[in-house]
């Protein structure tokens, strides 16, 4: 019987398929679904995974929701959990609790122009979205991805973006905060690209994953363009233990982020991300 | 209990006795109040010799001391420092192991604990706190196995409280002292001299059920009327009283007032008001392995919000600071608590009041907020 029907802190046990370094420190899981395949997942939600005897931590889907059977995190090695899961090589065991949390407003974003904001490791949970609307792809409006991150070195999933640059119907942008030869590109933070992109306010979805003033930073600038609060959708990050709003770590004023959340509308986050230690 | 007594029984103490018997001899484990480490904690008991007989509490910010009654009275106390939480969300909680066997690694989950539980004189404060922890672990989406298998099978004798502690303020919260609704049987203790005797009167089918099996005779309009009168007395000496008036919007529009530095500079941030709160229910997943990492374990253990780590993400705690880890107790117990569960997180039973090394006191600091708003 499988028992997460009947109680969600207990995991799955999975193996990794094959592991893949996408940046310095971060490297991709992709795990045999097994047993778990027609559970599937939502973009923007989380697995809850477990390297064995050392602990749990949550990491957001960022492979493509059309392929249940291949589960995929990126993960980037900054503590004993997630350093024991990267160096997980092909046939190795972990355990696996979810999919938890809200996904991306995928459905509300249908026949509007999308703009997806990354930060860093923040492309990664924007993944599945992107794989969404470009599958679907007539569905939707313009469709823009901007990216920031640190160093041309640490841009992810870098063959996949070449290959999107290629496609006449995406627009990206990619800016380095500190830039090395041979790069051409932007200089700069994120939010300097908005300006740059092409929607129309009113009928704009915005899906934004991030540090957390930058995303601050990125919904406040696309307020100023007049897409509304309410259609800006940020992925929050918080400790998390449980993963189904029960341990309490995760609370970010009435919100429980693992289960509200990640994915909450800006008109709810923007009152309490201006009040500090919330 | 105290609205409808028409059906109320007199119970002696020696039917009293013989209820737990009867538990016992049912397959309860029974646990109640006994008098250790100079406190009166709930600890499993046997018989009536068990019960704190003749002890009361004195209660006050950041103190606590028994006293010898002057009367053998078995419930002549408030409440300790322990509430029922411990057996039915225990501190420590184990959830699974896996065992690796070569290639294969089995995941065995722990099977919830089926041991009946009977819990012996539950106040209405607790009962409420009992109910706010139902919605909160069986609630949502999921709910736990464990507590819902703890809870299926616990039988509850209740105690109407005939004394009021110095730092309860269960009658503000709407919490009590009255028991109302939640146990099996209720007791309220009558005061005369001689042994102890007590109005009973069943709450459930169960405990209609149970009490055929003790004898007990109808109690007297004289015997309930005294009943009435004690719980009344304590209703109306609660050592503090909380001004509850729109609280939740009072703290969340307060989020910067000035106060939440004053009483960070008093606060230790040691967890003590976290874990003697009967509806604090923060727990945090511990994993382990043997030496060669075949066997391991997750359990799951209580967490404070008083900790630097409770809300670590990579880069730091998002609450460096105790004034912001007060304010999380502190708000969510009283106001965001409402928008998570339809209900307050506090039921006045004066704990974190008590328990407070330096005697931080939850109606004070309310109070204070409410006189000293900024306009």
């Amino acid at each position: 019987m499988d028992e997460r029907e009947t109680d969600p802190m207990v995991p799955t046990v999975l193996r990794v398929r094959s592991r893949r370094r996408d940046g310095p420190q971060v490297w991709t899981l992709e795990l045999d679904a097994g047993a778990i395949e027609r559970t599937g997942f939502a973009a923007g939600q989380f697995n809850m995974l477990t390297a064995f005897g050392i602990g749990e931590v949550p990491i957001s889907f960022s492979g493509d929701p059309a392929q249940p059977q291949r589960i995929v995190h990126t993960i980037r090695a900054v503590g004993p959990v997630s350093g024991a899961l990267t160096r997980l090589g092909a046939g190795a065991a972990l355990a696996v609790r979810g999919p938890f949390g809200t996904g991306w407003p995928m459905r509300e974003a249908a026949g509007r122009d999308v703009v997806l904001i990354a930060g860093g490791l923040g492309l990664a949970p924007l993944r599945p979205a992107l794989y969404q609307l470009l599958a679907e792809r007539s569905r939707y409006g313009r469709i823009t991805l901007l990216y920031g991150t640190r160093s041309p070195q640490e841009i992810l999933f870098r063959r996949e973006i070449d290959s999107w640059r290629k496609r006449t119907d995406l627009m990206i942008d990619v800016t380095v905060d500190h830039a090395v030869q041979p790069w051409q590109g932007h200089v700069g933070v994120v939010t300097a690209l908005i300006a740059r992109a092409r929607f129309d306010p009113g009928r704009t979805v915005a899906l934004i994953c991030g540090p957390e003033i930058m995303m601050r930073f990125a919904a406040e600038a696309l307020g100023t363009a007049g897409v509304a609060n309410g259609a800006i959708y940020l992925s929050m990050e918080r400790s998390m233990s449980c993963g189904i709003g029960s341990c309490g770590h995760c609370q970010f004023g009435g919100l429980f982020i693992c289960r509200d959340g990640p994915v909450i509308p800006y008109d709810l986050l923007r009152e309490p991300l201006r009040v500090r230690e919330l | 209990m105290s609205l409808e007594l028409q059906a109320a029984q007199l119970l002696t103490s020696q039917g009293l006795d013989q209820l737990l018997k009867a538990l016992r001899r049912g397959g309860c484990r029974t646990v109640g109040p006994t008098v250790r480490d100079g406190v009166i904690a709930y600890e499993d008991i046997d018989c009536l010799e068990d019960l704190p007989r003749g002890w009361t509490d004195e209660q006050s910010g950041g103190h606590y001391r028994l006293r010898r009654r002057e009367d053998d009275a078995l419930f002549g106390y408030a409440v300790g420092p322990h509430s029922w939480k411990p057996f039915l969300h225990p501190p420590r909680q184990r959830l699974w192991r896996t065992h690796r066997d070569g290639d294969t690694v089995r995941m065995q989950r722990e099977a919830p604990d089926g041991q009946r539980l009977a819990l012996i004189g539950v106040r209405a404060c607790e009962l409420k706190a009992i109910a706010i922890q139902d919605k909160v672990l069986l609630g949502g989406a999921y709910g736990d196995p464990h507590y819902r298998a703890r809870r299926a099978g616990t039988f509850i004798i209740a105690v109407n409280c005939t004394v009021a502690g110095g730092t309860c303020f269960c009658a503000s919260m709407g919490c009590g002292p009255n028991l109302t609704a939640g146990f099996d049987l209720g007791l309220t203790e009558l005061g005369a001299a001689g042994p102890p005797a007590f109005v009973l009167q069943a709450g459930t089918p169960a405990g209609s059920q149970l009490l055929e099996e003790i004898p007990h005779r109808p109690a007297t309009a004289n015997e309930i009327a005294a009943a009435r009168a004690r719980v009344q007395h304590t209703a109306e000496h609660m050592g503090r009283q909380m001004p509850t008036e729109a609280l939740p919007q009072l703290l969340l529009r307060n989020l910067e007032h000035p106060r939440w530095s004053e009483v960070a500079e008093r606060c230790l941030a040691c967890g003590n008001c976290t874990m003697v709160c009967p509806t604090c229910f923060c727990t945090t997943l511990e994993d382990s392995s043997d030496l060669t990492g075949r066997e391991t374990s997750r359990t799951r253990r209580w967490d404070t919000c008083f900790t630097v780590d409770f809300a670590f993400v990579h880069g730091g705690s998002v609450r460096q600071s105790t004034r912001a880890r007060y304010r999380q107790w502190m708000t969510h117990k009283l106001a965001t608590w409402h928008q998570q569960f339809g209900t307050c997180g506090c039921v006045g039973c004066g704990r974190c009041i008590t328990w407070c090394p330096v005697g931080i006191d939850i109606t004070e600091e309310v109070s204070a907020m409410r006189t000293s708003e900024p306009t």
